[in-house]
């Protein structure tokens, strides 16, 4: 099916996301995250060949692609942890052009921080301060950055503590903490910065399979009450339940672009439909559906097999 | 023998009593083996004792009215390591900073600074500061003079150790603090460097224990120190056996102190919150 809109027969991406049925996006809501024509280099190594996004508020949208992709290079450029080798960034109206970046000047310097202070980031690897108790994670940026004083940031964090479940961990260090929990935290931490958009980056990839399910559920739930979200993630459930849209990614490109159901269930191109067959094929527990897929390179056979046995898992 | 592998309750006991034997056996082993290495221990320190006693006259009034002397010069040591180690922190900190530094010219001097002070001898820089630099006009007073020439020398070897515990400290750690909108500065102050404190902890407190022995070189621009003194008590009267073996058992006994506190401390840091995460 296209997806069912009053005006079809436009191009999905003419049709205004409050449109569709089911969106959180206030009608004719300005796009709140606009990065255009993002290009990135690792040397002569072409990532990232010209991306566009556009992400409206409260809209969860989820990048999908195979490892190597260039999903995660996009989605670090947006916040300038890597830096775009060219290509434009607005987010809520913080507007960071690549390309004269490079005169590394104060000026620069403090726009792509005022573009970090839109878009926090959640890591793989959660990257949660050791040195710090959960409580002291959360409240060190909104102390130092923002000058929140303690006790109102303190508060602020111990909600968060409590949306995530972790409020009984308050006071425990990272080490002390499982995956899943340490995630969470990493969550939870994010949020304390009040960002317009959280960015994901295969937030479940680094987790033992059984611990995925509670981090997904947090992701759910954040997704559901309208927070605006940038998932980079191999999830195909979570890319079906929770988002918005879609970006398929290949080669650097997006290749297609669309609502779920239409992207995941029925891929205008045979590059996505290759792909997906891999996994929905072992998400249903048959394979080869869809096709068998091409024998896979070592590692990413050995990414693939993570990222499968993370859809397999019953979350939600 | 043929056990097989717990295929029969008789060859499981069997198995259970070998296994004690073995036991008590290495346990009866590491404790005659720990006797003998304490007995090498008092074998030599009565050896030490019974050659002091058979070639010197000890005189113990000697040693009871000098002592007191002598002991004065403890605080010295330990007020010249300390100052000179903290001393030695701060320059260590910035030389590692100039070091990790992209500009040429900082990092130029900071390579600079660690490589003379690394390649010179360090009684040589104390006796440059004591008796070269007043042809220049400056003229330093022994305390100052020691202080100075240990900080900076011990500085330039912590550079490179507080380069690579600013290096230790994952780069994801930079990363999360600029995704939640930390600059650089905030970032390195409040993220990075109390992790990179906490790597190098350990070498700094060895570094301390070297320092409270290499303070002894102060006694060569004239500190009154533990050293010093101990010569200017035996000295005179040609009693510098009592004396020097006097001193030396008071550095061993700080150092044996010091490595004892260090211990205690790197246990405390390595729980709670020292871990690194678990990939």
């Amino acid at each position: 099916m296209t997806a069912p809109s009053a005006k079809a027969g436009r191009p999905a991406h003419e049709i205004h996301p409050a449109e569709r049925p089911g969106s959180l996006v206030p009608a004719g809501a300005e796009p709140i995250v606009r990065a255009t024509a993002i290009e990135k280099f690792f040397g002569t190594n072409y990532v990232l060949r010209g991306c566009s996004m556009t992400v409206y508020p409260k809209e969860t949208i989820t990048i999908l692609g195979r490892s190597g992709s260039g999903k995660s290079t996009f989605l670090r450029c947006l916040n300038f942890l890597e830096e775009p080798s060219a290509g434009v960034v607005d987010i809520d109206n913080v507007v960071v052009d690549a390309s004269p970046l490079r005169r590394r000047d104060r000026a620069a310097a403090e726009r792509v921080r005022q573009l970090r202070l839109r878009a926090s980031m959640v890591f793989q690897e959660f990257n949660l301060f050791p040195h710090r108790s959960v409580i002291g994670n959360l409240i060190e940026a909104p102390v130092h950055v923002k000058h929140v004083p303690v006790k109102e940031a303190t508060d602020i964090a111990e909600g968060y503590l409590e949306k995530v479940g972790l409020i009984d961990k308050r006071d425990e260090y990272p080490n002390r903490l499982s995956g899943g929990q340490r995630q969470r935290v990493a969550i939870a931490r994010a949020l304390t910065m009040e960002p317009k958009v959280l960015l994901f980056d295969e937030p479940t990839s680094a987790l033992d399979p059984s611990l995925v399910g509670e981090v997904l559920k947090v992701m759910e739930s954040l997704a559901h009450e309208g927070r605006t979200m940038i998932v980079v993630t191999h999830e195909m459930q979570f890319a079906k339940e929770a988002a918005d849209r879609v970006y398929y990614m290949d080669e650097g490109i997006f290749l297609e672009i669309g609502p779920p159901e239409q992207v995941i269930d029925q891929p205008r191109e045979e590059r996505t439909r290759l792909f997906l067959a891999r996994f929905l094929g072992a998400a249903h527990g048959a394979p080869g559906v869809g096709g068998p897929a091409a024998p896979l390179p070592e590692e990413e056979a050995v990414a693939q097999f993570k990222a499968d046995a993370g859809t397999l898992h019953p979350h939600g | 023998m043929g056990f097989g592998y717990g295929s029969s309750l008789a060859a499981r006991a069997a198995n259970q009593q070998l296994g004690d034997e073995i036991l008590r056996v290495e346990q009866q082993r590491s404790r005659s083996w720990r006797v003998r290495f304490i007995a090498m221990w008092l074998a030599i320190v009565a050896g030490l004792v019974a050659f002091v006693a058979l070639t010197v006259r000890v005189d113990a009034d000697f040693i009871n009215g000098w002592a007191p002397f002598i002991l004065a010069g403890v605080p010295v040591t330990l007020f010249i390591s300390a100052v000179s180690i903290a001393l030695a922190i701060v320059l260590a900190t910035l030389g590692a900073l100039g070091r990790l530094s992209r500009n040429p010219f900082v990092n130029g001097a900071a390579s600079f600074y660690v490589s003379f002070f690394r390649g010179t001898p360090l009684i040589l820089q104390i006796l440059f500061l004591f008796l070269a630099l007043p042809q220049a006009g400056i003229v330093l007073d022994p305390l100052p003079t020691a202080v100075l020439a240990l900080g900076m020398n011990y500085g330039a070897y912590m550079t490179e150790i507080f380069r690579a515990g600013i290096q230790a400290v994952p780069h994801g750690q930079v990363e999360a603090a600029h995704s939640l909108g930390m600059d650089g500065r905030t970032a390195f102050i409040r993220v990075v460097l109390p992790q990179a404190f906490r790597i190098v902890i350990p070498a700094i407190g060895n570094d301390f224990i070297a320092m409270l022995k290499d303070s002894a070189l102060a006694y060569t621009v004239g500190v009154q120190e533990l050293l010093w003194r101990a010569q200017a008590a035996g000295r005179p009267t040609f009693q510098s056996m009592q004396t020097l073996l006097v001193a030396a058992l008071v550095y061993w006994i700080m150092t044996i102190l010091f490595s004892v506190l260090q211990n205690k401390l790197e246990g405390r840091m390595s729980i709670g919150d020292r871990a690194r995460s678990i990939q």
